[in-house]
């Protein structure tokens, strides 16, 4: 990352809020810890050893910068827009996670912790943050949902085989949203000696603004790449949203270029006409989840709701505060994709381009598939995939094959 | 209504004598058991009563709470059912300082405002929002003064130079939260507790009441000395849930709420 000047963000302000957005809902046992994260964070991206020791390590073991790939074939499949793949799925451990949980990672060893804990989905930002733990020496607990265990039993040995203690979420929906009560009820817990390591841009501030941060990497890459290689900006961003840091890490460098349109895409599961989907920007209303003021999926009397999605890394109730920000200032426009629509992007991408897509980045291909037979030759589409797909072949596969048995019927 | 003196305020106001302060969630396992509970517990020593509403995710409780406020979701019950029961109390003549504990996002859909000015409407005196530090409060506050309601505000052992803050803005009483972690039963207390206390005690004009993981006649006693008051919860949402059946057979939950009360009688009678 670039090493901190002056500050000049406009968002979040000092109390962490975007616009209406964020701020701190938790315990006041927390409170004290949030604080001296802030201050540790402002003063260690100030510090030229930390930015080099991150970089460093974002080069010479992530593999950073990750590629710009033109989609030559997908482009001509498609008829339209030129599309781009920013290839997040090479960076080690297999999706953006790690440009987070590197800088989380090293930012706990300074404030001298010697335990993080991470909760996830997927098991992306559970597998990235066993492999930051491994790298800097660091004990590692991860909260995943009992149902998420099931869905992504591989991530769960990775994490094991990376020296992880995984423990499962038993509550609620046993998901995402699950994981993440867990993992601040242990942190409550045990606040003086561990740091926590969210995995997206949600959770109290400053955990919105330190994720957007360490993931904006993503954007700036993309952006000086298609600069370079084109001359020019790209006319349309595309990128999934769940929880939302691959979107902002992307966004976040282009939201003064207003000439670029940015497109969010959420979960449609088995669409927003039903009861099964995690399409919160689109379907929810401004609760309290994790800490942070946000769109959320709620019932009339402020119960959380289970979110629905073929992705276990988007099946999340809430969305990051920024994103609500967005939603609400117009820059961003939000759209959801169904998980009949990421499953055939799944398939159109592998064969036209030789890459599986994560589920999760499906979605965003789902909707570049709509987005670019719209757009003129001209015109550029850049899109965010985040991840790749290893992970999911099972859940590919068994989707699939029903699809195919119900055809037959 | 506001004319009034809070009763929390009321309460307090003999500071020689220590209050008991039993929490249960609304609805577990019936709406009917809570009424019953209540009571039951006035009659044993209780002083205030924290009612919970139960939330789909409570992140500052632990798996006994947690286990409550999903029995009570499952009989649907939100933030009027609460409301009613306080006013159903009152109707019976009840006294004691009614608290509903709740998480924000519920209060937030409700409506701060129209909320507040139910809890006075239906005879409630305070809230505790455990997820809403003094940051976030402002609104709360404001539309709490009007109504005459007490937001009780929480200080933790990790609040450090916060106490000071804390203190001076608390009203009602100042919930100190004795342990770190979730709410649940404990087998010990922390070691520098009593520290803890007399640094709340300095900094604050009103009294102060502990929680969190006290669960013995044992422990109340020796929390007793450092505070106005005591709170208990998860140690007797145990009992409540190994009563659950007899609770929901009204053939069976008179028995049921004496074997309870005597329970909160024994924790209650150890303060004095």
């Amino acid at each position: 990352m670039k090493q901190a000047t002056t500050t000049t963000r406009i968002v979040p302000d000092e109390k962490g809020r975007f616009g209406a957005f964020g701020g701190k809902f938790v315990p006041e046992t927390l409170m004290n810890a949030l604080t001296e994260l802030e201050a540790a964070f402002e003063e260690a991206t100030q510090d030229p050893a930390f930015c080099g020791e991150l970089n460093h390590l974002l080069s010479e073991y992530a593999g950073r910068p990750t590629p710009l790939t033109y989609a030559e074939r997908l482009t001509e499949e498609l008829g339209g827009a030129r599309i781009y793949l920013k290839r997040e799925d090479l960076n080690h451990t297999g999706a953006h996670k790690l440009n987070n949980a590197l800088g989380q990672g090293l930012l706990a060893k300074r404030m001298g912790k010697t335990s993080i804990i991470a909760e996830t989905g997927a098991g992306q930002h559970g597998v990235a943050s066993a492999t930051v733990a491994a790298k800097l020496g660091l004990s590692c607990k991860v909260f995943m949902g009992e149902e998420d265990i099931r869905r992504q039993s591989l991530n769960v040995f990775r994490m094991k085989l990376l020296g992880a203690e995984v423990i499962p979420a038993v509550s609620g929906s046993r998901t995402l949203k699950d994981a993440t009560n867990e993992a601040i009820r242990y942190w409550v817990s045990n606040v003086e000696e561990t740091f926590y390591v969210i995995g997206s841009v949600v959770g109290p501030h400053p955990y919105p603004y330190i994720v957007r941060e360490f993931q904006k990497i993503i954007g700036e890459e993309t952006r000086a790449q298609i600069l370079k290689m084109l001359g020019r900006l790209p006319d349309e961003v595309i990128a999934c949203v769940g929880g939302g840091s691959n979107a902002i890490g992307m966004f976040y460098p282009f939201i003064s270029d207003e000439a670029v349109a940015l497109r969010g895409v959420e979960a449609a599961g088995q669409g927003v006409d039903t009861d099964k989907h995690a399409a919160t920007l689109s379907l929810g209303r401004p609760g309290v989840i994790h800490g942070s003021l946000t769109y959320l999926l709620q019932d009339e009397h402020g119960q959380v709701q289970e979110a629905h999605s073929i992705s276990a890394g988007l099946d999340y109730p809430g969305v990051g505060p920024e994103h609500a920000y967005l939603k609400d200032s117009g820059r961003v426009t939000y759209t959801s994709v169904t998980d009949a629509e990421a499953l055939e992007a799944v398939q159109l991408l592998c064969r036209t381009e030789g890459i599986i897509p994560a589920l999760e980045s499906a979605h965003a291909i789902a909707e570049a598939i709509k987005r670019a037979p719209q757009m003129s030759k001209e015109e550029i589409l850049v899109i965010c995939l985040s991840g790749r797909g290893d992970k999911d072949v099972l859940t590919i596969q068994d989707a699939l094959e029903q699809t195919a048995e119900g055809g037959e019927q | 209504m506001t004319a009034a003196v809070n009763r929390i305020d009321r309460l307090f106001e003999d500071r020689s004598r220590k209050r008991f302060i039993p929490f249960i969630t609304v609805g577990d396992p019936t709406l009917e058991a809570t009424y019953q509970l209540a009571q039951a517990m006035v009659e044993a020593g209780a002083d205030l009563i924290e009612l919970g509403i139960p939330y789909s995710d409570p992140l500052a409780d632990g798996p006994t709470i947690q286990r409550a406020s999903q029995r009570a979701l499952a009989n649907n019950i939100s933030i009027i059912d609460a409301l009613q029961l306080v006013k159903r109390l009152r109707d019976s003549g009840m006294e004691a300082s009614l608290v509903l504990f709740s998480y924000f996002n519920p209060v937030l859909q409700y409506g701060v405002e129209r909320f507040f000015a139910d809890l006075a409407t239906y005879g409630a005196d305070g809230v505790v929002i455990p997820d809403l530090p003094i940051e976030e409060n402002g609104p709360v506050v404001e539309a709490a003064k009007k109504n005459g309601i007490h937001v009780i505000s929480l200080v933790a052992p990790t609040s450090e130079s916060r106490i000071q803050t804390i203190g001076e803005q608390a009203t009602g009483f100042l919930y100190c939260v004795s342990s770190l972690g979730v709410t649940g039963a404990r087998a010990s207390l922390r070691e520098d507790l009593s520290d803890f206390l007399s640094r709340v005690k300095a900094s604050t004009k009103v009294p102060t009441a502990v929680g969190f993981g006290i669960s013995t006649p044992e422990q109340v006693k020796a929390v007793a000395p450092h505070t106005d008051g005591v709170i208990v919860g998860s140690a007797i949402v145990l009992e409540i849930e190994r009563h659950e059946e007899q609770l929901r057979d009204p053939a069976q939950s008179e028995e049921a709420v004496a074997k309870i009360k005597t329970f909160v009688q024994q924790l209650a009678s150890a303060l004095q």
